[in-house]
């Protein structure tokens, strides 16, 4: 028998119940269309972390206490401003390094507030990460050497305190020390889990006045390439140690994070893939029963067709083909509906979502796979059926 | 000297059912020479249907030498025994067996979708042999558009549509009022005469039987 005719054989006996093969492509597709969302969804959060990581800035290197790669801020840290002039003399440009210091307080402006992070920051800031300002300037050398009491703001903290009037040249009070408004950040979102329109930057000498400290939190360091980073951030680390023997340091690449991150969502992915999978292969086994069904139903037409000349495997493709048309139409819908859902998911909620080519070649090659497993026993007892008992049944 | 269309020496069938053996053939002999008419009668299970079986191909003989068409049957494999049914064996049987939802033409065009025949040329044929069968206005009627003797004709057609040289027939009127199984059988009688074809009928109708050239009488697996 030619292909195209067992084809045609197995699309009508499918039409024949309609509503019993829609239910079972329904099962498919509800497996297939899991399987595209739920990986788009994983493939689609690896993807902001990529681009939030790398949207930091270029060549970075992330130092501070503590012995994780991925590290959240530590509570406690040893790192002073002579351990950041010693990583300066270390990386031999000021510009390249930046500092943070860190603490929420309430900020205000004439009757508005708004709880939000104040950092102390070096004025090398936006030349080590990529950060630009809507109005007015950023922290000045001079801000930082003589702890003046300026503020940058983020276009949130500004949206919040001061609505449609200027920030820039206005007075607001942090921890109840009266600040002037130098400079607002351009919007810039979300990033590794902080909202960094919701901040504001002072002098990392005035911050840490006015938190009562001398610590350091956090450094950054800026290398010339990328060829370099590495060996740059073990000479960090080694000055470091050296200088807090007992203490554990850790400077650490982009794409490092990116790869601890990565690594995380990566699992999560195929976790998200491994359930959605098992829907699909629900829906096989529901294949698999309704060609059963089929193959029982139609003994006399099976016997018919061997009278007239069916080979085994003909009888077998016939059968087969059934079941490979059911998981295919279910493929194809589910990957439309998987689709259609992923675009949604992206267009209406904060999740990103990500259609990848991968994804969909998977979800259909694992969908028509089902098919032909779920096809494979039922049509090849159909194919070795005899043919006196297929005929005889009633 | 012809080549006979069935050859048969000591045909052998025993099947087993549970703890029992039936012998349903006990060694069974017989030819029939192209164009032939032979009639195979006897009561209920005295083999008639399992010599059929045998003969069409559909089942293979416990012992003995079977030659169809010039094939010695045991030599064949499934594949091969497939091959010998569609294009040297027609069947008609009792109960039509025509597919449901499929038209009158695709129904007798059956048996050459297996040979790889394309379909316009099937259709064509089996428009013809409908014609032959005086069904020329009911190609795309589906069987339950059809009364029994139209769709026995349909069987009939089918059963000729690959020229075989031995058609099968197992009590084709069983189902059908004595008129219409008259009209049926002349029907079924003409074409193959014409055609050279050898008919091998069972039935347990003396009058039907009595229209064949021979009658072999069987009785519990033997021809007495």
């Amino acid at each position: 028998m030619r292909l195209a005719e067992a084809w045609r054989v197995a699309a009508d006996a499918l039409r024949a119940n309609r509503l019993r093969s829609g239910l079972t492509v329904l099962g498919v597709l509800i497996g297939v269309a899991a399987v595209v969302v739920l990986v788009g969804i994983g493939t689609g959060a690896r993807y902001e972390v990529e681009r939030q990581v790398e949207g930091l800035g270029s060549n970075l290197l992330l130092v501070f206490p503590g012995e994780t790669t991925v590290a959240a801020a530590p509570t406690l840290s040893r790192l002073s401003m002579a351990d950041v002039e010693a990583v300066v003399r270390v990386v031999g440009d000021r510009d390249r390094v930046a500092v943070q210091v860190g603490s929420g307080e309430i900020v205000r402006a004439g009757t508005a507030s708004r709880f939000t992070s104040v950092l102390g920051v070096l004025d090398t800031t936006t030349q080590v990460f990529v950060r630009d300002l809507s109005r007015g300037s950023y922290l000045t050398r001079s801000d930082v050497d003589t702890a003046r009491r300026v503020a940058v703001l983020g276009s949130r903290v500004a949206d919040a305190l001061f609505g449609d009037r200027e920030p820039v040249g206005a007075q607001v009070t942090i921890a109840g020390v009266r600040f002037r408004v130098v400079g607002v950040f351009a919007p810039i979102g979300q990033g590794l889990g902080v909202d960094r329109d919701d901040q504001v930057h002072i002098p990392v000498t005035t911050a840490q006045r006015l938190f009562g400290t001398d610590r350091i939190d956090a450094m950054a360091v800026r290398a010339p390439d990328r060829d370099t980073i590495r060996d740059l951030g073990d000479r960090i680390v080694a000055e470091l140690s050296r200088r807090h023997p007992d203490t554990a340091f850790s400077a650490v690449t982009q794409d490092e994070i990116i790869g601890v991150l990565g690594g995380i969502l990566s699992v999560l992915t195929w976790v998200l893939a491994a359930i959605a999978g098992i829907s699909l292969l629900v829906g096989g086994v529901g294949v698999a029963n309704i060609v059963l069904v089929s193959v029982r139903e139609r003994f006399r037409e099976i016997g018919l067709r061997k009278a007239v000349g069916a080979r085994p495997r003909d009888i077998a493709v016939q059968f087969l083909l059934e079941a490979v048309l059911l998981t295919g139409v279910g493929g194809v819908a589910g990957i439309g509906l998987g689709v259609a859902a992923a675009l949604v998911v992206a267009a209406t909620s904060p999740v990103p979502a990500v259609v990848t080519w991968w994804s969909v070649a998977l979800a259909f090659g694992v969908s028509v796979a089902v098919g032909v497993a779920a096809g494979v026993v039922p049509a090849h007892r159909a194919g070795r059926l005899d043919p006196v008992v297929a005929l005889r049944s009633e | 000297m012809r080549v006979p269309a069935v050859e048969a020496e000591g045909l052998t069938r025993s099947y087993r059912m549970g703890d029992t053996v039936v012998h349903a053939l006990r060694g069974v002999s017989l030819r029939v020479d192209p164009g032939e008419y032979v009639a195979v009668v006897g009561p209920s299970g005295s083999g008639k249907s399992t010599l059929m079986h045998l003969l069409g191909g559909l089942d293979r003989p416990t012992s003995g030498r079977l030659v169809v068409a010039g094939r010695d049957l045991s030599t064949l494999s499934a594949n091969q025994l497939a091959h010998l049914r569609s294009t040297a064996i027609g069947f008609v049987f009792q109960s039509f067996y025509l597919l449901p939802r499929t038209s009158a033409v695709d129904n007798v065009a059956l048996p050459l979708v297996y040979q790889g025949v394309p379909a316009r040329v099937r259709r064509q044929r089996a428009a013809a042999l409908l014609g032959q069968v005086g069904l020329a206005h009911r190609l795309t009627h589906r069987p339950n558009q059809l009364s029994g003797g139209e769709q026995q004709r349909v069987a009939i057609a089918r059963a000729l549509v690959t020229e075989p040289s031995l058609v099968l027939a197992d009590e084709p009127t069983g189902n059908l009022d004595t008129a219409t199984g008259r009209a049926v059988l002349e029907l079924l009688e003409s074409r193959c005469a014409e055609a050279g074809v050898a008919v091998v009928l069972v039935t347990h109708d003396r009058e039907v039987a009595a229209r064949a050239h021979r009658v072999i009488q069987m009785r519990d697996g033997q021809v007495v």
